[in-house]
């Protein structure tokens, strides 16, 4: 049998392109992103032509994830976390449609914000959706589990959740391939309505939604992904969820037998196997990586039966990822430790790339607005967010892709003035076109700065939708031609980039501006690649 | 065997083709490993850390517990310090002694080796003079990695060819000269850990 090194991302990648995939859809973010591009790189996706073009977002991937499984064929879709927030339309009414070709839904978490704004656990949007969710436990287990979605998607015709977090992701380990098993043939639905979600319809699909949820329960008792191991001792039981089982298995590799162990990877949770080892044992210790569903759960509101530890009651810290020290500690056992680090060790915070494009346009824009004080300044999700830090302490929010083009309507329309969003090409064209057409529908006074790297640059340089068509994009959108100004952010242009800033803050309408210079690592690798096709 | 070891440096740095000679050179021996990265907004001038696992049975935690790292990798001097809790008391440190400087507040170098040679076992050794010696001033890496491979249980061998496959692509002329850094790092490692003995 084959065996790679893989990180697991790309463990999930190969998985799902051993399995038959025929459509890969996603937008970059971390920790997800490195699905699609082993996909992209892959001989075999491209021998056999499988889609893997980036989608504008993370919506615009689930659906048409959504629509190559209405066609028959086996899809997957990738995102961070958050990315599901954006997709959970199509998300949660796919649970609703139901899938016809076999349809897994990868949701990267990112505990302890590595990369990201809150650390919200998409277990949950299995429970809230009513799907299958699959949380493995290591990267050999995210491969195997792929193959066993699809099947189940299959099954029971329903999109599958497989819930990823930042370890599993970006962690490389030995991988055992499975056969390859061929891709689907197109055939469309057995019933031409099974994706008309007329009220008439819903009402009974949702009716089978629920009941199937129940069966998924039931089954999943027996699931191989769920299993329980009695101990020699009965006074601490021990569930552990996904890549907490890893932790504990670090900890009690040679004690285990000592412990009743009850590991869950596959949701809905079995009610029965939690009865059981809460059953036999004294006191229950629950691991979970994120927040406390199963713990919640378990407790209930009443929390008067067996003795828990857990997230809730402060024996494993509310928030922020799990490591084996706090599992160790979590389970009373003493927790090794090496020395301080010393205070000389400074902080090295991310920052801009020497030759970045953001750092002169955030220059010159600190310099236009200065005259009207601190707090005009809305911004977005991407590297220039990092404007926040010192020494630009440039921008006043960043809070989902998008938000800074609406924040800046909300706040002219309470009479800030000037009212500034700072937005790169990508998050653009992501989720800020819509909202500058609601500026645009009734004439805000904001100054949109588009600040174009040409790229997708936090996540590594995917390509952007945005690059070449921002203009036209902003014209057919309904902005002024006069009022859409290209500059391009280089320390010899500052101080006219700052007039031209200046003088759009004061037009009292909707100003485009776009600082257009390509990214330095963008730039840099692709003149690296041209020479050497030379 | 078990080999617990974090390598550390600064977004771009390159601390990942160290990681990846080594990942390479595990599968060569038949190795469990897991290798831990770190990607997304670190990488831009941020600290950065990899934790390597070899061993010769399966391994769980992707990440290695405090005070029980074999090694610590670093790029950077004061990197190296930043993981000093997940150091075993009888591990080692190996480092480059060249600071690099992107924040306002980067302390006096002297103090940085000053807590550097309060550890036990530490090699401190100039990457990028060794490296600009052996004809290639990239490959600081190797160098550090030479430096390291007294204290990995693999063959050195397997960790030259390692470098060779990782680098095959770029040419013969830049594979020489990374096994060039990498047996530099080596030697010098070498000569200062038995110096220490005495």
């Amino acid at each position: 049998m084959k065996k790679l090194l893989l990180l697991g991302d790309e463990a999930i990648a190969q998985a799902a392109l051993d399995a038959g995939l025929s459509g890969m859809y996603a937008y970059p973010g971390t920790p997800s992103t490195e699905i699609m591009e082993f996909i992209q790189n892959s001989k075999d996706a491209a021998g056999r032509n499988v889609h893997r073009q980036w989608s504008s977002n993370e919506k615009t991937a689930m659906e048409a994830a959504l629509g190559m499984s209405y066609a028959g064929k086996r899809a997957m879709v990738a995102m961070k976390h958050v990315g599901l927030n954006v997709a959970a339309d199509g998300f949660i009414n796919s649970a609703m449609t139901g899938v016809n070709g076999g349809l897994i839904v990868v949701s990267a978490d990112d505990p302890s914000m590595h990369s990201s704004q809150n650390e919200q656990d998409s277990r949950f949007y299995g429970k809230f959706s009513l799907v299958p969710c699959f949380e493995p436990s290591n990267q050999q287990e995210a491969y195997d589990m792929v193959f066993d979605a699809f099947e189940v998607s299959e099954k029971y015709k329903l999109p599958v959740l497989l819930r990823i977090t930042t370890r599993l992701a970006h962690s490389r380990a030995n991988i055992h391939l499975k056969a390859h098993i061929p891709e689907k043939k197109l055939s469309l639905p057995a019933d031409p309505l099974q994706f008309v979600l007329l009220p008439a319809i819903a009402r009974k699909k949702y009716k089978s939604l629920l009941s199937s949820y129940e069966s998924l329960r039931y089954e999943n008792r027996i699931s191989k992904y769920n299993n329980f191991k009695d101990g020699n001792r009965r006074a601490l039981g021990i569930i552990a969820c996904g890549i907490a089982y890893n932790y504990l298995l670090e900890n009690i590799e040679e004690t285990i037998n000592d412990f009743p162990v009850l590991k869950i990877s596959a949701y809905p949770f079995p009610s029965d196997l939690i009865k059981d080892i809460t059953g036999r044992c004294e006191e229950i210790l629950i691991l979970e990586e994120g927040a406390p569903l199963l713990e919640e759960s378990v407790r209930g509101i009443l929390d008067d039966g067996i003795k828990i530890y857990g997230r809730l009651d402060g024996t494993v810290p509310r928030d922020g990822e799990l490591n084996p020290a706090i599992v160790a500690k979590a389970i009373g056992l003493p927790v090794s430790y090496g020395k301080d680090v010393p205070s000389i060790v400074k902080m090295r915070p991310p920052s801009f790339c020497n030759g970045c494009g953001h750092s002169d346009m955030f220059n010159s824009l600190n310099e236009a607005v200065k005259p009207y004080g601190q707090g005009h300044v809305f911004s977005d999700i991407g590297c220039y967010t990092l404007a926040a830090l010192p020494p630009y302490n440039s921008i006043n929010s960043c809070v989902d892709m998008g938000a800074s083009v609406t924040m800046a309507i909300g706040a002219a329309d309470a009479g800030l003035f000037p009212s500034i969003a700072v937005i790169g090409d990508s998050t653009f064209t992501h989720s800020g076109m819509t909202g500058l057409l609601d500026a645009v529908d009734k004439n805000s006074s904001v100054t949109i700065i588009i600040s174009d790297n040409s790229t997708t640059g936090m996540t590594g340089g995917q390509k952007s939708k945005a690059t070449g068509r921002l203009e036209q994009i902003c014209e057919g959108i309904g902005v002024l031609r006069e009022h859409i100004r290209v500059i391009v952010p280089l320390r010899k242009n500052h101080a006219a980039n700052a007039l031209i800033m200046k003088a759009e803050f004061e037009y009292n309408g909707v100003s485009v501006i776009i600082a257009l210079r390509e990214c330095i690592q963008t730039a840099t690798k692709r003149k690296r690649s041209e020479t050497s096709v030379e | 065997m078990k080999n617990d070891i974090i390598i550390s440096g600064v977004g771009g740095q390159g601390i990942l083709s160290i990681a990846a000679s080594i990942g390479l050179a595990a599968v060569a021996n038949d190795l469990f490993l897991k290798q831990a990265e770190v990607h997304g907004m670190s990488q831009r001038g941020g600290d950065v850390q990899s934790h390597l696992r070899l061993s010769d049975k399966k391994i769980s935690s992707d990440l290695i517990p405090y005070g029980k790292a074999n090694l610590i990798i670093s790029v950077e001097p004061m990197e190296s310090l930043r993981y000093l809790p997940w150091l075993s008391a009888d591990g080692w440190l190996v480092t480059n002694s060249n600071p690099f400087i992107n924040i306002p507040d980067y302390p006096a170098i002297d103090e940085i080796l000053k807590e550097i040679k309060k550890v036990k076992n530490h090699i401190i050794i100039d990457a990028d003079g060794i490296a600009k010696n052996s004809g290639s001033s990239r490959s600081g890496n190797m160098v550090i990695l030479g430096a390291a491979s007294p204290f990995i249980d693999m063959p050195f061998q397997s960790l030259e060819n390692a470098v060779r496959e990782l680098f095959s692509r770029k040419g013969e002329e830049v594979v020489q000269a990374n096994l060039k850094a990498l047996k530099a790092g080596r030697e010098c490692s070498i000569g200062l850990k038995n110096g220490k003995v005495h």
